[in-house]
């Protein structure tokens, strides 16, 4: 069973990324799990075509405890036999959604939801890693392979950096690597090569360039994967090659994180960036 | 278990469910609905719990219940002696529960036994900034400061699982570092429902991290068991130890009642564990069970009655050598506990008395107060589960009150409706029946007296009881009843 981490900024397609992959592993013929590491609870929306899919915080809180719940209440089976899991959690401003991420998947091992007949297990984990709950999946024994969804926006290069770096604070005293970035293009400048070299300064690869198509956008209307909704279209064969791709991947790496000066050195190389000038901080349009 | 059925005069099933009613009737609808399936006459006959039970507490009654942390710390770790058992989190919890169960150690403080405080003392810092870094600081301090400790438990309190630290990454590494075992155990107080859950928390870091990782040093004998479910409260342990020894059986570790880490850590050689507190070890039974074929034996040492009974089945575990030494055992003790029977008996005759306790003793003690002539009218768990209350149904008299996790008010209800002569419970009891002028006797620390398991302990518990039941001090306090 290969176990992988989905990270990146929020709001770059992490979801519909690890979906749409699912899919491309499940239409090969791998049984996969998704485990939703998100208080937000839309990482399997589109494999069970459901608005919300019940969380296993949300049945904790109406049982009262964990022990009481049992594991065919939480786990529904989606497109190409994929079981599917949300962690769940509180609304944003109150409680602790990493514990919700904890909780659920301590409560996923003690019930025996790893089963030997899953090949892969698929968290996907909300925005950044902001608190320990949020490392969870890549403790010990979870997660040892992660990909970090990313674009050639400044914001989202500058996440992809920072999720390396507490990548390498896991992976210097365990077997976590980062196993690629998964860049869901945006249509910005100069995108291929900008993460192709942000890849390659992080010691690992770009593992696949998904272009940006409204067919995605139309298949999620529909609570479906592209693979499903239309699986003729070249946006399938996208995310499929994806599939194959991870499902080939031997390259995992213990993450060569930039400083900060290095990655606007690397932006403003491909021309994002302008050069600092010093003598313009803190000066007023009037002034 | 007992072969015959006993009754108590004036006690029908419909009078204690007339007095359960009763007690029900001011709650308010929801928590009566709750709380009657934890309340029920006893069904002495069935041999199955009456009683629904290992469900969250009702909000808005005082409960008698610990924490996970509690469990973990007070019960199952917390009494090996040669560890350092660190209270990973804010000071408080490590704090009140430092020593407070009474369970004794044997050696040198600080040298061969550490029964202290060990805490990582969280402030604001280590709850926004982890409390990781703390924690390597803490572990090296704990070994240069006492390098004989043979391991280190680390127990988390509530912040650290809320706040996310993974101290099992940091445990295994440091633990190559200093070369001893250092143990992780996720047992965060707001874990589960009682105490309980920390109990199975802790037996599962044993099953992960402590069994099978160290031999014997001597070779293996026919008559090796370990003692397990006994924490030694009040000298337990050595009270019942000298007794097996006497019997010819070698007692290789005592889990975990003034235990020692190495020790344990080789049970998985034993031929027979014997295990006395079912509730909080029957966990690791059965994993000894099922991955070294070692057979288990729930035993009771308390009063000479369910001595001579678990006597008796043990050595029907052995040969005739063993066998032999126990019917010496029982000819020898037998008149010297018949001598005491015989003191306080007169004295004890036909009292009543209603217990509350953990998981075990509220089953386990009651043939040690009928040795006294003594019957229980009302017994109840804080955090017994089902299989607890089928192994309390024939022990209990017929139609008794069973009561689960009740509430302050359910147990004073209960007392004012049966007039005990004595209540066994714990300290968060013990003020409130002796203010209402019913004699008082903890069953958890046994008071700052014991042992009360084996031959030896019986003695000390007629004493105490008899103590408790006849003080003159009773007369001069007026009972509200």
């Amino acid at each position: 069973m290969r176990q992988i981490a989905i990270y990146g900024k929020g709001g770059i397609g992490k979801s519909t990324t690890t979906q749409n992959t699912v899919a491309g592993l499940a239409y090969l013929g791998k049984k996969v799990m998704i485990v939703g590491c998100d208080p937000k609870a839309d990482s399997t929306r589109l494999i069970l075509h459901a608005k919300v899919q019940n969380t296993v915080m949300d049945l904790v809180r109406e049982k009262g405890t964990v022990e009481d719940l049992e594991l065919e209440d939480v786990m529904k089976i989606g497109y190409g036999n994929t079981k599917c899991v949300e962690s769940g959690g509180p609304e944003p401003g109150v409680g602790c959604a990493g514990r919700g991420v904890i909780t659920a998947i301590n409560f996923l091992e003690e019930n025996g939801a790893y089963t030997p007949d899953l090949d892969f297990v698929f968290y996907d984990v909300l925005g950044d890693v902001v608190c320990g709950g949020f490392a969870m999946p890549i403790r010990e024994g979870k997660a040892e392979e992660i990909y970090i969804v990313c674009s050639g926006e400044m914001m989202a290069m500058y996440a992809a950096n920072n999720i390396a770096k507490g990548i390498l604070k896991y992976a210097s005293s365990g077997k976590v690597r980062l196993a690629g970035l998964i860049c869901n293009a945006r249509k910005t400048d100069m995108e291929f090569e900008l993460v192709t070299a942000l890849a390659k300064k992080l010691g690992t690869q770009m593992i696949h360039f998904v272009p940006r198509d409204n067919q995605v956008q139309r298949a999620e209307m529909r609570r479906m994967t592209v693979i499903e909704y239309s699986p003729e279209h070249p946006q399938a064969q996208e995310y499929r090659t994806l599939a194959e791709k991870i499902l080939n991947n031997k390259m995992l790496v213990i993450p060569t994180p930039l400083e900060m000066e290095e990655l606007e050195d690397l932006l403003m190389e491909y021309g994002i960036m302008e050069a600092e000038d010093e003598s313009v901080v803190g000066v007023a349009e009037a002034a | 278990m007992s072969d015959k059925i006993r009754t108590i005069d004036g006690i029908t099933k419909e009078s204690t469910q007339a007095m359960i009613d009763d007690a029900l009737s001011v709650y308010p609808e929801k928590a009566k609905k709750k709380r009657a399936p934890h309340l029920a006459p006893n069904d002495a006959a069935s041999g199955c719990a009456s009683v629904k039970s290992n469900k969250k507490t009702v909000p808005g009654v005082m409960s008698a219940r610990g924490c996970a942390y509690a469990g973990a710390k007070g019960v199952v770790w917390g009494p090996i002696r040669d560890m350092v058992h660190v209270s990973h989190g804010p000071v408080g919890c490590g704090w009140y529960s430092w020593g407070t169960r009474r369970n004794l150690m044997s050696g040198i403080n600080g040298v061969t036994q550490f029964g202290m405080q060990f805490t990582s003392d969280f402030q604001e810092k280590d709850i926004v900034y982890g409390g990781d870094k703390k924690l390597d600081t803490l572990l090296h301090e704990a070994h240069d400061l006492f390098p004989l400790a043979k391991g280190i438990s680390v127990l988390s309190e509530c912040p650290v699982g809320l706040i996310g630290d993974d101290i099992n990454s940091v445990t295994k590494r440091v633990s190559k570092e200093l070369e001893i075992p250092i143990i992780p155990c996720n047992c965060e107080g707001f874990r589960g429902v009682s105490q309980s859950l920390g109990h199975h928390i802790s037996n599962d870091s044993i099953r992960d991290y402590i069994i099978e990782t160290r031999e014997f040093a001597e070779p293996s004998t026919p008559y090796d068991i370990a003692l397990i479910g006994d924490y030694n409260i009040g000298g337990d342990v050595w009270s019942a130890k000298s007794l097996l020894e006497e019997i010819g059986l070698n007692v290789k570790s005592v889990w975990t009642g003034d235990g020692e880490l190495e020790k344990i850590a080789a049970t998985h050689t034993v031929k027979l564990n014997l295990i006395h507190c079912y509730r909080s070890m029957n966990y690791m039974c059965k994993v000894m069970e099922e991955k070294y074929g070692i057979p288990w034996l729930e035993f009771n040492f308390f009063g000479p009655t369910k001595i001579r009974e678990s006597l008796r089945a043990i050595a029907e575990r052995f040969d005739d050598v063993i066998k032999e030494k126990v019917e010496l055992a029982i000819a020898k003790y037998e008149p010297i506990m018949q001598a005491i029977i015989d003191e306080y008996k007169p004295r004890l005759d036909k009292k009543k008395v209603m217990l509350l306790v953990g998981g075990l003793r509220p089953r386990h003690t009651i043939g040690a107060y009928e040795d006294l002539g003594m019957d229980c009218v009302g017994s109840g768990y804080e955090f017994a589960h089902g299989d607890d209350y089928d192994r309390t149904a024939p022990e209990m008299p017929d139609a008794t009150v069973v009561y689960d996790d009740p509430s302050e008010y359910e147990f004073e209800k209960f007392a004012h409706a049966l007039k005990p002569d004595l209540i066994g419970s714990g300290i968060k009891e013990k003020y409130v029946f002796q203010k209402m002028g019913i004699p008082f006797r903890q069953m958890h620390s046994w008071d700052y007296s014991g042992p009360y398991h084996g031959y030896q302990g019986f003695e000390i518990f007629a004493r105490d009881v008899d103590m408790a039941v006849n003080s003159p001090t009773w007369k001069l306090v007026k009972a509200p009843f």
